[in-house]
């Protein structure tokens, strides 16, 4: 090899290793501004106290409230896109023709593509109006509107994977099913599903995580009110709003509610982290093996 | 009713449902769209284009949020596109298969499941601070550079995947050096494909608003921004702004800025796809 090339492969080496850098640049940031976090503020407090009230004059830092809205929400919107994804992906792959499949879902996928902060306009404008005919006493700022509203936006997630994994069961496994008899749906429900599993299941999971860490829906219909709650009607604060609630203010650099975000921060990474190795764990395991 | 019809009845019920289910996706979707539209539509002149941010509704335009869009665009772009492709083939084409490879993989993919907004922690202490950057176009840029940059490695090394080996043969046969055959064969058969992944990287960057909030992108933005590192606004910083108050008149304006910010973003999406189309119906392996 002569000089050059290895130059260049020293380069693309680079290139790679800025992936990891990135990783490590977000664990070291994370964790050294907690810990500075956690030097004024014990880990009992965060853990337990139910109150979060950071930019307050009365402080408290008890991140229960912002974990369970951000629960909240994204409950909601898995109530939402679970049934409907699932069917849709049933149905395309196991009812509709090539072409109807063919139309519907690239159609679908623009539900993904869709800027979220126009995603906030809609649920503070259209689906919060709506909900309020149906559902007296519902807050102009609520978390079943943001909540329904990202449900929609993830339904592509669902159904596009699950439908992949759906697809990728062996016609023959389907056939023999028919041949015993059985409708589409028992097939689809009895045979097809439980084969593609663990498609289904990667799926849901990476919804659930692009769920937890969504933002702007939720700051623009949510109200960033830090609520200890399950009713969904009254204003509420998850985790990334508090975020975006801080950075848009004046919060003084090095001060402890500026330490604050990076302690949020970690909450939220850590759990998305745990989701998003379940799934490669599952997709790793349970690689769809027929033969 | 005996159990062939009870089954045939639940088969066409779920039928109907599925059907009902796959319309829900579809009808939001136009409701969206054409709310939008009623709402923003007639706000659209091309003093909108060009008037600055204003506390009067009526007098306020994107001038400095679409020029922002613009400059963070570019810069995102030149950094994202080439590390991108260059951390892609050394993936694909470098790197031997063992536990560096693998755990560069994983560590791809998980970069590629971080929630956008902790790009943002990650920029304001990294960029803003330690680097001393600034609340600048630099530092949102090199935030959403990070932010993408999966999506363009993931990209270029499938399209490099579906490259047939007898091409790189070939160029080895001839006598062409490893980098030569990359550069000169590989990287132009596979160009469809990096360029649909690096268009639909640019489109979901354009679409971003939480990440560039943490780095300090401004509410309010009263000059168009001259140099990288000047403050900034972008496009949907400006509608979430115009959202969040109370005046009618904002929120018109707001949906005035979205049709701008869905047409470039349907734009790029649309680009990509047609791209896509060509490049796999011309190249037959």
């Amino acid at each position: 090899m002569n000089r050059k090339e290895q130059i260049i492969e020293a380069l693309l080496f680079l290139c790679g290793a800025i992936s990891v850098l990135t990783t490590l640049g977000i664990i070291a940031v994370l964790f050294f501004q907690t810990i500075e976090f956690f030097s004024e503020v014990s880990l009992k407090d965060f853990l337990t106290d139910t109150q979060w009230t950071p930019l307050f004059a009365i402080k408290h830092f008890g991140i229960l409230p912002l974990v369970t809205g951000t629960l909240l929400i994204t409950l909601i919107a898995i109530i939402i896109a679970l049934p409907i994804g699932l069917s849709i992906a049933i149905y395309l792959s196991e009812y509709s023709s090539k072409g109807v499949r063919k139309i519907v879902k690239p159609l679908l996928e623009i539900l993904a593509t869709v800027p979220t902060v126009v995603y906030g306009y809609f649920a503070l404008t259209v689906v919060t109006p709506f909900l309020q005919l149906i559902i007296p006493g519902l807050s102009g700022f609520n978390a079943l509107s943001p909540g329904i509203v990202m449900g929609i936006m993830i339904v592509p997630f669902i159904s596009s994977l699950s439908e992949d994994a759906l697809y990728a069961v062996p016609s023959s496994l389907k056939e023999a099913a028919y041949a015993l008899g059985s409708t589409r749906l028992q097939t689809s429900l009895k045979v097809a599903v439980p084969a593609a599993s663990s498609g289904i299941m990667v799926s849901v999971i990476l919804a659930v995580s692009r769920a937890i860490g969504e933002t702007m829906i939720v700051a623009i219909a949510a109200g960033q009110q830090p609520r200890l709650t399950f009713d969904p009607r009254v204003p509420i604060e998850t985790i990334t709003t508090y975020i975006v609630q801080v950075s848009s203010g004046d919060v003084p650099n090095g001060s402890l509610e500026y330490r604050t975000i990076f302690a949020a921060g970690l909450t939220l990474f850590v759990i998305t982290f745990i989701l998003n190795n379940i799934s490669f764990y599952i997709k790793k395991k349970y690689r769809e093996q027929y033969e | 009713m005996n159990n062939e019809q009870v089954k045939t009845l639940k088969n066409n019920a779920f039928k109907i449902w599925a059907i009902i289910a796959t319309s829900i996706g579809l009808i939001m979707l136009a409701v969206l769209l054409i709310k939008i539209g009623m709402d923003g539509l007639h706000r659209l002149s091309f003093d909108f284009f060009t008037a600055l941010p204003s506390r009067r509704p009526e007098q306020a335009g994107i001038l400095t949020a679409l020029v922002g869009t613009l400059w963070v665009m570019v810069t995102t772009a030149v950094f994202a596109i080439p590390i991108g492709i260059g951390a892609g083939i050394y993936l694909e084409e470098y790197a031997r298969k063992g536990w560096w490879s693998s755990f560069l993989e994983i560590n791809i993919s998980n970069l590629a499941g971080v929630p956008s907004i902790i790009y943002g922690l990650l920029g304001l202490e990294i960029f803003v601070r330690t680097l001393h950057l600034g609340q600048s176009i630099l530092s949102g840029s090199l935030t959403l550079s990070l932010l993408i940059l999966p999506i363009v490695i993931v990209s270029t090394r499938e399209a490099i995947k579906t490259v047939p080996s007898t091409m790189r043969e070939a160029s080895y046969a001839l006598g062409a050096s490893k980098w030569q055959t990359i550069w000169m064969q590989m990287l132009p058969a596979a160009s469809g494909g990096i360029m649909t992944g690096i268009i639909l990287a640019l489109s979901r960057a354009i679409g971003e608003t939480a990440p560039l909030i943490v780095v300090g992108a401004l509410m309010y933005v009263p000059f168009v921004p001259k140099s990288v590192f000047d403050s900034f606004t972008v496009l949907p910083i400006q509608i979430y702004n115009w959202v969040s108050r109370p005046q009618a008149g904002f929120i018109i304006n707001a949906a005035a800025a979205i049709i701008v910010l869905m047409l470039i973003t349907i734009l790029m999406n649309g680009a990509a796809v047609i791209l896509r189309n060509r490049w796999q119906n011309r190249v037959k392996w």
